[in-house]
């Protein structure tokens, strides 16, 4: 952690965005977490995505449970709306927010304690409600406030920073998210900032549930050799599938690129993503060909990342329930409470 | 592209802006730290080693180091530089027991010095604690040079120059008041081992436009007249005084003249206001006083009546720059009459000797100016070295004082029967300023201040005498205030390949983007594609390798604020904060001999 303010000066050069903020503009307060840990990579990856995206700070609300990675929403967005909530319960107060007002893009952010463990069942409901939200597990497989014990996400075989080796089977959150049918499912590095910036800005623009699962090294209690989670480890058995390079907005620009190494992604609600395939095989389209490339990498000791499925239909917990289109807090006391005539006719139309 | 040889001194050198930019190579920094620290002896010492007047450059240094301090990129002003040299100076205990003994036996070698100005006294100043008899030679009654004649008391009081000369000739050097030398060769035939010539550019150019002979009563050449003025030959001026010229010395004959009885003083110089050679604080000190700057306008002839003076007829003119060089043409608006009852010249000055005979070995050139070599200043004549405004023409104190050391450093490699062109490098040292896990052993936060104004008198008491000084200086609660805006820059960011894990938190936090983890290419095209491209090409990338993934880490130097967040947010250690201090080979220094 930092004990100076950080200079509030920035280079005069630094680019600004349609809104004419700059990258430093969406910052929060400095981080207090150990030097060198991956949220922090994370936090900066945020702030990247939303600058180029060109989001009103205004537009955003971040919401988080208990934890090292749910302390983060502090370190990023400070002029963005808030909850760190309980543990584990990020994903029931997003939900709850998001039927309130589903103009804001809801961020949660969460670790692999908060997701994997005590809150794997608000997890498991959020994503397969579909509400529409990103949300981010800073994922280091240790718990790291507690001084390192082995979260739910720690790999069999991988050892403690005392030498204990975890003999528990890990909790995949992308082929667990797969399953419970999340429409944007994708997995990042901590220590690859090009690629988790753009899987961000893709989430963002995603309607429905968008789970990225980052793999963050705990540089304190598991950056070590027989860590699975260390940068050493995840920059050796990485395999990416694809690059998301850029986010097109609403018109598909044409690129000449050979022959099936580059897709372009029509999201459902006309965004469009840009995929550089590495990976030819690979389908991003195909939910039950992505569970088994996952499984059959992971028993190779290989990290699968990139983005791993995206739906092409709308699944959205808004739609399926039928909501007003406006924001409860804008809806008028005439609209909410319509009187006795309305009312009459709803008693008639059941008769 | 090439990784960087951090190990060359002068790679972290030109990282400190302002000691690179000095002549002198003054560790700025280090003495703003002890300013900052209350040790204002020490910072002291650190300028009278290195810049030998630090009380007079205090007050009149032209400052080549503000330009370049690096607070000037990121904020409008820089570190008030200068002034908080004078803080030092203005603060400091008796020194005396401090500085050199004179010493109780000569070498000797006898060394001649031309002139009593900043290059001969600092020849002086590093010769004769050395053991060299030092004699120095001049027409006026006290030593200072220029310092003394050209640069008005209320901007340089006679004590400060007398106490910091003093120091020198204190040293056991030998001051011949009130001799003129007129001839080079006699004084080579008195047998001296070396000769030092630091006589100055003493010619002051003079402006033959029509009426110029009949109002030569009330006709004077700036320099000429400051020196009178000085030494207090000229004790008044008329109502009405136009100075010509739009230099540092053009502005002090215009608040001199204020200060004697010119009411209505107005500056006529052809140039524009913003292209005007004059130093932009010295306009401001002369506009603060009431005197006018009229810029674009060309004098044509001086206006007599009834044999008196009683203009200066001006013509509206424009600058056209090509290639260069500047030319005024006339706008064709017509010639205009400024009423004035003296006129001050001041468009420059010229070396001039007379003195020296043609045929004692000393070249001189088209120009007529003395060959003098590069680094070692010795001229054609083995036994004759220059210095100052008599080397290299008129420029300012803080580059005399250069010359002089390297001046000084040939003659003791001379006639130590030592080759002259081979010098020791510069002594250079740097270690790690981290004390705990988050404490640094200088104070790294960024302050936000703008620069603090130095506080002057006011106009009614300054403009009364002209040996009343204007400016008062930094008290010391305005000097700790103004030191804190330094930021610095010799305390340097230093980066180890193998230790680093790329986690990215050093590129994260920096406040300026200045880090880049990346794929090495050629320089033109890595600079582009950094976080935020390096466009300006004066500032070195830093680039070093030994990372894992086989990328670079590149470094902006350009606008770092050595705030140490990098190494501090680092959880291995491969970024720290090292102190990094040059310190110039003087005349006398020993270090492990390799060839500069």
């Amino acid at each position: 952690m930092s004990y100076l303010a950080k200079p509030k000066f920035h280079h005069p050069a630094l680019p600004e965005n349609t809104l004419g903020y700059t990258r430093r503009d969406y910052e929060g307060a400095i981080s207090t977490l150990c030097a060198g840990c991956g949220h922090d990579s994370i936090t900066a990856a945020i702030v990247e995505a939303c600058f180029e995206l060109s989001i009103a700070p205004h537009r955003v609300a971040k919401i988080s449970g208990i934890g090292c990675s749910s302390k983060t929403p502090t370190y990023f967005l400070g002029n963005s709306h808030g909850f760190n909530s309980v543990h584990g319960r990020m994903p029931s107060v997003l939900t709850g927010a998001s039927l309130a007002n589903r103009d804001l893009i809801y961020l949660g952010v969460s670790g692999d304690g908060d997701s994997a463990s005590i809150g794997l069942g608000q997890f498991a409901h959020a994503l397969r409600r579909g509400v529409n939200m990103v949300y981010i597990v800073e994922n280091n497989g240790v718990y790291g406030l507690t001084k390192g014990q082995f979260s739910a996400t720690a790999d069999d075989g991988s050892k403690s920073k005392q030498g204990v080796v975890n003999i528990d089977k890990p909790i995949d959150l992308t082929a667990l998210a797969l399953q419970l049918g999340a429409s944007y499912v994708a997995r990042s590095f901590s220590g690859d900032k090009a690629q988790l910036v753009s899987l961000i800005k893709g989430a963002i623009e995603h309607e429905g549930a968008a789970l990225v699962d980052v793999i963050s090294p705990c540089v304190a209690f598991n950056n070590h050799v027989g860590s699975t989670k260390s940068y050493d480890y995840v920059r050796e058995h990485n395999i990416a599938v694809n690059r998301l390079d850029v986010i097109v907005g609403r018109t598909p620009i044409t690129v000449d690129y050979e022959p099936g190494k580059l897709e372009l992604v029509q999201q459902h609600d006309g965004s469009w993503l840009r995929l550089r395939k590495l990976n030819a095989e690979y389908s991003v389209h195909d939910r039950r060909a992505a569970i088994d490339f996952l499984l059959e990498h992971e028993a190779k000791s290989e990290i699968v990342t990139g983005l791993l499925y995206v739906a092409s239909d709308k699944d959205e917990l808004h739609a399926d329930l039928n909501t007003t289109d406006t924001p409860l807090n804008a809806l008028s006391q005439k609209e909410l409470c319509p009187g006795m005539a309305r009312l009459e006719e709803i008693n008639a139309s059941l008769g | 592209m090439k990784l960087t040889d951090i190990s060359a001194p002068d790679y972290f050198h030109k990282v400190v802006d302002c000691q690179w930019a000095c002549p002198a190579h003054t560790p700025v920094p280090e003495y703003i730290r002890l300013i900052a620290q209350g040790r204002y002896t020490d910072a002291y010492m650190i300028n009278w080693r290195s810049n030998v007047f630090p009380g007079i450059l205090g007050r009149t240094c032209d400052r080549p180091c503000e330009p370049a301090c690096r607070r000037g990129r990121v904020e409008e002003a820089p570190v008030a530089i200068c002034r908080l040299k004078r803080v030092a100076a203005d603060f400091k205990d008796d020194i005396r027991d401090r500085l050199p003994r004179p010493t109780a036996h000569t070498n000797g070698k006898r060394v001649a010095l031309v002139g009593a100005g900043p290059a001969s006294l600092t020849v002086a100043r590093d010769l004769a604690p050395l053991g060299y008899d030092c004699t120095v030679f001049d027409g006026n009654p006290k030593a200072g040079g220029m310092i003394r004649s050209q640069i008005p008391k209320f901007r340089l009081p006679d004590s400060v120059i007398d106490e910091e000369c003093g120091y020198i000739l204190d040293l056991g050097v030998t001051f011949h008041s009130g001799k003129r030398i007129d001839s080079l060769k006699a004084l080579l035939s008195e047998g001296y081992d070396a000769v030092f010539i630091g006589s100055g550019a003493p010619r002051a150019r003079d402006l033959d436009i029509p009426g110029r002979k009949e109002a030569a009563g009330s006709v004077h050449i700036g320099l000429d007249w400051l020196a009178s003025v000085s030494f207090g030959h000229v004790t008044s001026t008329g109502r009405r005084v136009v100075v010509i010229g739009g230099g540092n010395t053009a502005m002090d004959c215009g608040r001199s003249a204020r200060r004697l009885g010119g009411e209505e003083v107005s500056v006529v110089v052809r140039e524009g206001f913003d292209e005007m050679p004059a130093a932009s604080w010295e306009k401001e000190a002369l506009l603060n006083e009431g005197i006018t700057i009229s810029a674009g306008l060309a004098p044509k002839a001086f206006i007599n009546e009834g044999g008196r003076l009683t203009g200066l007829l001006v013509e509206p003119v424009t600058t056209v720059t090509e290639n260069g060089r500047s030319t005024f043409v006339p706008t064709g608006e017509p010639p205009r009459q400024i009423d004035c009852d003296e006129v001050v010249i001041a468009i420059g000055q010229q070396n001039a000797f007379p003195w020296i005979e043609r045929d004692i070995g000393i070249d001189f050139d088209k120009w007529d100016m003395p060959v003098v070599a590069e680094t070692t200043f010795a001229s054609t004549h083995p036994k004759v070295f220059f210095g100052g405004d008599a080397a290299r023409g008129p420029k300012n104190i803080i580059s005399a004082v250069a010359h002089g050391h390297d001046a000084a450093l040939s003659i003791h490699r001379l006639l130590s029967g030592e080759d002259i062109g081979e010098r020791l490098l510069p002594h250079v040292q740097i270690e790690s300023e981290k004390l705990g896990i988050h404490e640094w052993a200088y104070d790294s936060e960024v302050t936000l201040d703008h620069r603090f104004p130095v506080p002057s008198r006011d106009n009614k008491t300054a403009l009364k005498d002209i040996r009343t000084e204007v400016e008062l200086g930094y008290d010391p609660a305005l000097a700790l205030a103004e030191a804190d805006r330094c930021l610095n820059c010799d305390v340097e960011t230093v980066f180890s390949g193998p230790s680093c894990i790329e986690c990215d938190s050093c590129v994260d936090i920096c406040p300026m983007d200045c880090i880049t983890f990346t794929e090495n290419g050629e320089e033109q095209e890595l600079r582009l594609r950094l976080r935020v491209p390096a466009l300006n090409p004066l500032q070195d990338l830093y680039v070093a390798d030994g990372l894992k993934t086989g990328r670079v880490m590149v470094k902006d130097e350009d606008l770092c604020l050595h705030c140490g967040l990098c190494a501090e947010r680092c959880p291995t250690g491969a970024w720290s904060m090292q102190k990094y201090f040059i310190d110039m080979t003087h005349a006398g220094d020993t270090c492990p001999t390799r060839s500069r």
